[in-house]
């Protein structure tokens, strides 16, 4: 029997139900995804108690689909990882809940992942990702942050969102403008409908909000408030004529304010490398942008590809191998911190209820 | 507090909409619900920093939309709801009593999405765009927003 060698992860943060099966080598075996998005749209699975109950039941399903690389079998499996926070209560507890009983019947360690750093190791795995230190911007529907990865793995906070995050503000404008749920695909939709990259004077020039603050935090409620008023101030008929100019504007201003903070952050840590994570770096036009920030600024860059951007189980197991390098496991007693940041450790003080 | 209800203030940026925040948090008890009514962009989130300023809260407060809770520490306990991604219906599976603290403050945005829920004693900021940067800011009691929203004809009162 060959020894065992691969990580079994598990992420229920939020809507998503995933699991995937990683090597310790860091091949990527498996990587499943169950959407709450759809089936589950009379309540649409943010209800903390309907989300929990619907991640308990994708569940079984997920993790046994991950597993068939193994043939459904246990031996070659080393630990089960499991995100711990942050993200929703209900959500965060159901998969830890079903992580510890795998954990307990197959006698195979738990470690428990930060979401944040499980992101971070969606890049880190791969094989086209620049060395460290490097800077890291994590954009998602709850969060924007900019992080430096040092050497060790350990991370520094360099900045993060004032208000809204920038998923949210690409979710709250697409529903301003009746595009739909989730937000991001909607409007990278539009915004790309003729086929072309828009050039300027193609769009409406909304705010860059925060941008000649020297500081690396961001500001994306004002952003919204932008387009809620532009929008208010056009009837129907014209608010119609121009959806794709105001949905390319707030495109455009979102994703060029991400990258101008982003270019001050590598300038400040003169770090020779970047990787973008999270739902939010799926988006197209800001891959385009990222990519001509890196050859401008002659440094390299990675961003791993879309279904490894949104969340997803093999990017827990991913940031679970240095963990199970140094036996760094969880007790069955791990809690849910639906608050936690990049960086930080699990402590009774975070748990305040 | 009391000399907040009945109120009607008219602010001109985000910046005075946050003070009239933090007046009203110096002045809160444990035990107090605040719901907010208004819609994109007319500064709930705003208010709500002013508002946890106030208290005493020395983290910087976030828009909860995505986590629906965020819970801070400061002079009391202060619990921040965002009831955008619910909808009608969901007044039946979410167990807002568990998230009504009796030794702080919840403060809850899009309080109108499953308005049934409210506390009827719960502070009341409903905030109307007036212009770019003007808010007209009531503070009234739950019921009395209720009652003057049947008044006027329903659904009006949420816009």
């Amino acid at each position: 029997m060959s020894p065992p060698n691969h990580i079994l992860g598990i992420d229920t943060s939020c809507d998503d139900t995933a699991c995937g099966l990683v090597t310790t080598e860091g091949v990527i075996l498996s990587n499943i995804v169950a959407s709450q998005v759809e089936e589950h749209a009379p309540f649409g699975g943010v209800v903390p108690e309907i989300a929990a109950r619907s991640h308990l039941e994708a569940l079984p399903w997920v993790v046994e689909r991950a597993l068939s690389p193994l043939g459904g079998e246990w031996d070659e499996v080393d630990a089960v990882a499991v995100t711990y926070g942050p993200g929703l209560v209900g959500s965060l507890l159901a998969g830890i809940s079903y992580a510890k009983g795998l954990s307990l019947a197959s006698g195979k360690p738990l470690i428990g992942i930060n979401h944040l750093e499980a992101h971070v190791s969606s890049a880190l795995i791969s094989e086209e990702c620049p060395p460290q230190p490097l800077v890291a911007l994590v954009v998602s529907g709850g969060h924007t942050i900019l992080a430096l990865v040092e050497d060790d793995g350990g991370f520094e906070l360099l900045g993060g969102t004032r208000d809204d995050a920038c998923g949210e503000a690409f979710d709250k404008v697409a529903k301003l403008l009746g595009l739909g749920y989730p937000g991001g695909p909607a409007i990278e939709k539009i915004a790309d409908q003729t086929g072309e990259p828009a050039k300027k004077g193609e769009w409406v020039e909304f705010p860059r909000p925060m941008k000649d603050r020297g500081e690396l935090d961001f500001s994306f409620s004002g952003l919204k408030t932008a387009v809620a008023n532009y929008v208010r101030g056009l009837s129907p008929p014209e608010r119609e004529r121009e959806l794709a100019a105001i949905v390319r504007g707030f495109q455009e201003a979102a994703v060029d304010v991400l990258m101008i903070k982003l270019r001050q952050a590598l300038l400040r840590t003169k770090t020779p490398g970047f990787i973008v994570v999270g739902g939010v770096a799926a988006n197209r036009r800001l891959r385009e942008l990222a990519g001509a920030l890196a050859e401008e600024m002659e440094i390299s860059h990675y961003i791993p590809p879309p279904e490894l951007c949104t969340d997803n189980g093999a990017m827990v197991a991913a940031a679970a191998r240095e963990k199970l390098r140094k036996g760094e496991y969880a007790s069955l007693d791990l809690a849910a911190y639906p608050n936690l940041e990049l960086g930080q450790k699990p402590s009774p003080a975070l748990f305040s209820r | 507090m009391a000399r907040f209800l009945g109120e009607v203030h008219f602010t001109i940026s985000p910046r005075s909409t946050e003070a009239l925040g933090e007046e009203l948090g110096v002045e809160l008890t444990p035990g107090t619900v605040v719901a907010l009514v208004g819609e994109l962009g007319a500064g709930k989130t705003v208010f709500i920093k002013g508002l946890a300023r106030g208290l005493g809260v020395e983290q910087e407060v976030v828009s909860p939309s995505f986590q629906i809770a965020r819970f801070y520490r400061a002079r009391m306990p202060l619990c921040h709801l965002d009831f955008y991604r619910l909808k009608a219906g969901d007044e039946f599976v979410f167990g807002l009593e568990e998230y009504l603290l009796d030794d702080g403050v919840t403060v809850i945005e899009w309080a109108d999405r499953i308005s049934t829920i409210i506390p009827g004693d719960a502070v009341a900021v409903r905030i109307t765009i007036q212009g770019e940067m003007e808010r007209r800011i009531e503070l009234l009691l739950w019921e009395e927003m209720l009652r003057k929203a049947e008044e006027v004809g329903g659904e009006q009162c949420f816009e």
